[in-house]
């Protein structure tokens, strides 16, 4: 696995010519070596959307079919799922609006708790912020569905079953934890004397919320909001017990009754599937940098 | 300290030792009022939506008569057959993959950079979406792998998601699939963040390829494969998705994690102190994690 297999110091016997055929031999091997498992990683990281994209180019009957590759590409599922043309899609649109507003809120809230809390324990130093950082802690270490039962009882009795708000503050509390992580690690990167000379000039601590703190902390706001928004994406649990209505159902909830029935509609269901893809992908390709910045900042520290 | 003269501001003041000023530190009057304005969304958030759920479920799942019951079930005995297996493998297999392409990707050239891109995707694709492909591409009449299969190399292929142990083989791939490219990039700015003096030391030193891996590479490495080890273990034991789109715990309940149960118990029989307790019995495994995760990560600042 070294980076540099090529210069390590060959033994004087060897002449000029027999030392350059070993290089070049290795560097030969190397090369092929790399070859063949960029391939093997592509085709195995492919494979499963490769289905997607197959499956959604087909025409309804020939889903059930043998072939490997597409045999006529129609993009009438596409189609399909864009007119809401199909019984099972009859509020696509709503169920993906749901799907984007969750998204939407989740990642505001997040981002908004996340930096007053990590402002205040980080900046204003508030006293026993420790407490409110390893609470943080613990919520990140533990598993979201293990307290999904009792979460989803809660909800009953404060009567906001099938309200999208439900998620939010489930998915709020998920997420929170780890934007007050990234936003202290980063927070400490700038100095503190910056807040200081601004408060000798008169600056409120909301003002240096809103003036210096948050301009300041830009790239690990998109960091976290790509990330909030990532996991709202993701997320299917909370929304499939909460959220059971056709109009305040999510679209991996309808798409998992999709999976449910016996005459699942696979082309729909995986062309659905893409179009639901489609925006984190994008997103997560657009903030790839900022984002596995703030994954990894810090990295390894001793 | 009430004059409000803005010099003061975070200069301690010794004057006056109360109760209120430990309390409050050394922030002014209307600073502290601000601080704990800022801090109280949060709090309230974790006391709604965390701590009381932690009650509640403990409360929920605290009749010990739930617990005979339990254990005699044999789908909960055969789910902790199935845990164990899908926490040994998957965190395992994945981690040292990633580990290894961690490597691979330090690879220099603009090839090693489309490659990575391309390898991150099943990371950036929402769960849901990508396993209910793999749901289908299994299927042992018309999934794509048995097709392919038969296309290929004539071979009939077995039904993948009919029988408990391909099934959840399946299960840990897919987990495999969905989770390496993203621990990789961790190792690989693990990797990145080792000083370039060090590696060019140890070259020097003839310390290259494996020994270079043993003796370098891997000693500084090891604190962070440990955290990503028990934290990769915690995310895992509350995995629902891949069991549940991949095999949904079939067949006949024969793949279920205790995630799953918890949620097939609740909801599917609707026993939900039952799936409480299925949860539950999980925690003489996760309070160690949880304490022992929250050691390192206080002190290691690692960021995931």
């Amino acid at each position: 696995m070294s980076t540099v297999a090529v210069d390590t110091a060959l033994p004087s016997s060897y002449t000029q010519s027999q030392a350059q055929r070993a290089v070049r031999r290795r560097r030969y091997l190397t090369t092929a070596g790399t070859a063949l498992l960029s391939l093997v990683l592509v085709v195995w990281t492919v494979l499963p959307i490769y289905n997607m994209v197959l499956i959604s180019l087909e025409p309804e009957g020939d889903v059930f079919t043998d072939h490997i590759w597409p045999r006529v590409a129609s993009v009438e599922s596409f189609w399909g799922v864009l007119t809401q043309g199909h019984w099972y899609l009859e509020h696509f649109w709503r169920q993906f609006a749901n799907s984007f507003y969750l998204g939407a809120m989740t990642t505001l809230l997040t981002l908004l708790i996340g930096s007053l809390t990590s402002f205040s324990i980080g900046r204003l130093r508030i006293r026993h912020g420790w407490l409110v950082s390893n609470a943080a802690l613990l919520t990140y270490v533990i598993p979201a569905s293990f307290l999904a039962i009792p979460f989803y009882r809660i909800m009953q009795n404060y009567g906001l079953a099938n309200n999208v708000w439900s998620v939010i503050a489930a998915l709020v509390a998920f997420a929170t934890p780890y934007a007050i992580f990234v936003f202290q690690e980063y927070g400490r990167s700038i100095p503190i004397e910056v807040d200081e000379s601004a408060r000798i000039d008169g600056a409120s601590p909301m003002q240096l919320y809103l003036r210096i703190y948050l301009p300041l902390m830009a790239p690990a706001l998109v960091a976290v909001g790509t990330y909030a928004l990532l996991l709202a994406w993701n997320e299917y649990l909370y929304q499939f017990l909460l959220l059971s209505s056709k109009s305040s159902m999510t679209v991996p909830v309808a798409l998992a009754q999709f999976l449910s029935s016996d005459q699942s509609p696979w082309n729909y269901m995986m062309a659905t599937a893409i179009i639901y893809a489609l925006p984190p992908v994008a997103i997560y390709y657009a903030f790839r940098r900022r984002m596995s910045a703030g994954l990894t900042m810090g990295g390894v520290k001793g | 300290m009430d004059t409000a003269s803005v010099v003061e501001i975070g200069r301690p003041s010794v004057r006056r030792d109360s109760i209120w000023r430990s309390l409050r530190g050394p922030l002014k009057g209307s600073e502290y009022t601000w601080a704990l304005a800022f801090v109280v969304p949060y709090i309230a958030v974790f006391v709604t939506f965390v701590a009381y759920p932690v009650v509640y479920g403990l409360w929920m799942g605290s009749e010990p008569r739930l617990y005979p019951e339990l254990f005699s079930d044999p789908i909960y005995q055969k789910t902790v057959v199935n845990t164990a297996l899908y926490l040994a493998l998957g965190v395992n297999v994945k981690l040292f993959l990633a580990l290894l392409l961690s490597g691979f990707f330090m690879r220099p050239g603009w090839w090693m950079k489309v490659l990575l891109m391309i390898f991150v995707l099943p990371w950036a694709v929402p769960q849901i979406t990508t396993f209910i492909s793999i749901h289908w591409m299994l299927n042992g009449e018309w999934g794509f792998l048995n097709n392919m299969l038969y296309t290929l190399f004539h071979v009939e292929g077995p039904h993948w998601l009919n029988d408990r142990w391909t099934a959840l083989g399946a299960v840990i791939v897919s987990h495999i699939w969905k989770w390496t490219p993203f621990w990789t990039l961790i190792l690989l700015a693990g990797r990145m963040a080792i000083p370039l003096e060090i590696r060019d030391t140890a070259r020097v030193d003839g310390a290259t390829g494996v020994r270079g891996f043993v003796h370098i590479t891997f000693p500084l490495l090891a604190n962070l494969y440990l955290i990503c080890t028990l934290l990769s273990t915690i995310f895992l034991l509350g995995d629902f998705n891949a069991v549940y789109f991949v095999s949904g715990g079939g067949p006949a309940n024969s793949t279920q994690v205790l995630a799953t149960l918890g949620i097939r118990n609740a909801f599917e029989i609707a026993q939900p102190r039952l799936g409480v307790a299925a949860v539950m019995s999980a925690l003489p495994m996760v309070i160690p994690l949880v304490i022992v995760l929250m050691r390192k990560l206080r002190t290691a600042q690692v960021q995931l």
